[in-house]
């Protein structure tokens, strides 16, 4: 038997696909798609990947994620997009993407001074 | 000034969302997708916080006029179903997402028109319980007209449903607007604006409100459908079996 095997990095996904729908990557049967959540924890701050979760549509997918990840408080923003459009790295690449820059603490500026009232740095 | 009429009209609000809290916790965990279970249950949380705030204010009440000791709980788990008197809709069944939703959307659209009322009448703390619901119940509105859109603008088997929802469920929409003596507001006043509402987001899902039909009543006054009976005995047995105890 020939089974092809199709691997997808995280969020990297084909606008189409060929294969029959129950073996869609990242869609349940409703086949409603897979939303990436960003949620702003408070003013100032950046919003940050909270999870994903599915939803027919952006409105709906801003509602589900007010349901699924602000109901202990966790934000006051958010945003949504799908996670189709989002291009991942390969982890086949992480030796030359990262290992490189271990050696390198000159790139970081840890010889300054900071005054204790700058927060978030 | 206490009276039996303050008692009586907390209690009703008190029952009907917890009563619509017991029948929507059905769902919980089995929702037609994690999202929207996690939705749904919610928005049940968000009405048994309501009723809890409704039970505790009507407990005061009745243990000052009647000296008696009553608190939330003796009243949720100890009161039979003639004493219960939530609208009638709360205790039907769920059948499927269309009746649900459709339920919750008659009833938060009725619901967000009787508590910007309620957040003026002169009574403190119904006017405090209504400011602080008004914030939950105007996503309840939100969210279940954009499912009635959803699924009566939606494919030939879902808005089949949302039409056969709407006729299991259009008369016990009546009662809403039934005066009574115990009532806080006029509710036959709010009555047009309900109409309007469910007409904006009817047009939108394509969606019909049915001619004349006769209209159910008797929740308010405790006369309730063969429904409530089991509801209660489900929800009360604990309470009922091992009395006061805690968790």
């Amino acid at each position: 038997m020939n089974i092809k095997i199709t691997k997808y990095y995280y969020g990297d996904i084909p606008e189409e696909t060929t294969s029959s729908p129950s073996s869609k990557p990242n869609t349940v049967d409703l086949g409603w798609p897979l939303w990436e959540v960003f949620i702003r924890s408070k003013q100032g701050l950046d919003h940050k990947h909270a999870g994903s979760l599915h939803a027919a549509d952006a409105a709906m997918a801003i509602e589900n994620a007010r349901d699924v990840y602000t109901r202990r408080q966790e934000g006051i923003s958010i945003w949504v997009i799908e996670s189709k459009h989002i291009h991942a790295s390969n982890p086949d690449d992480a030796t030359m993407f990262y290992e490189p820059s271990a050696d390198k603490i000159y790139r970081h500026p840890t010889f300054y001074d900071l005054p204790d009232e700058i927060k978030h740095m | 000034m206490i009276n039996q009429k303050t008692i009586n009209a907390t209690l009703h609000l008190a029952d009907t969302t917890l009563i619509l809290a017991q029948k929507n916790s059905e769902w919980c965990a089995h929702g037609p997708i994690l999202e929207q279970d996690i939705a749904i249950t919610n928005i049940t949380l968000d009405l048994i916080g309501q009723s809890r705030m409704f039970y505790q204010y009507a407990a005061e009440l009745i243990n000052e006029v009647e000296n008696k000791n009553e608190t939330e709980d003796t009243l949720a788990y100890f009161r039979s179903e003639r004493e219960f008197k939530n609208f009638l809709i709360a205790e039907l069944p769920n059948g499927d997402w269309a009746q649900t939703i459709l339920r919750q959307f008659f009833f938060s659209c009725f619901h967000q028109l009787l508590f910007e009322k309620l957040q003026h009448i002169e009574d403190k703390q119904i006017s405090a319980i209504a400011v602080k619901s008004l914030k939950e119940i105007n996503y309840h509105v939100k969210w279940s007209s954009e499912w009635v859109i959803r699924l009566g603008d939606g494919t030939l088997e879902s808005h089949s449903r949302m039409v056969k929802a709407i006729e299991i469920l259009w008369p016990y929409t009546g009662e809403f607007f039934n005066a009574e003596e115990n009532d806080l507001i006029e509710v036959k006043k709010i009555k047009s604006n309900w109409i309007q509402k469910i007409e904006a987001v009817f047009f939108e899902a394509n969606l019909l409100i049915p001619g004349n039909v006769f209209m159910q009543t008797g929740g308010k006054q405790g006369i309730h459908t063969e429904h409530l009976g089991y509801i209660l005995t489900e929800m009360q047995s604990l309470q009922r079996a091992y009395p006061g105890l805690e968790w």
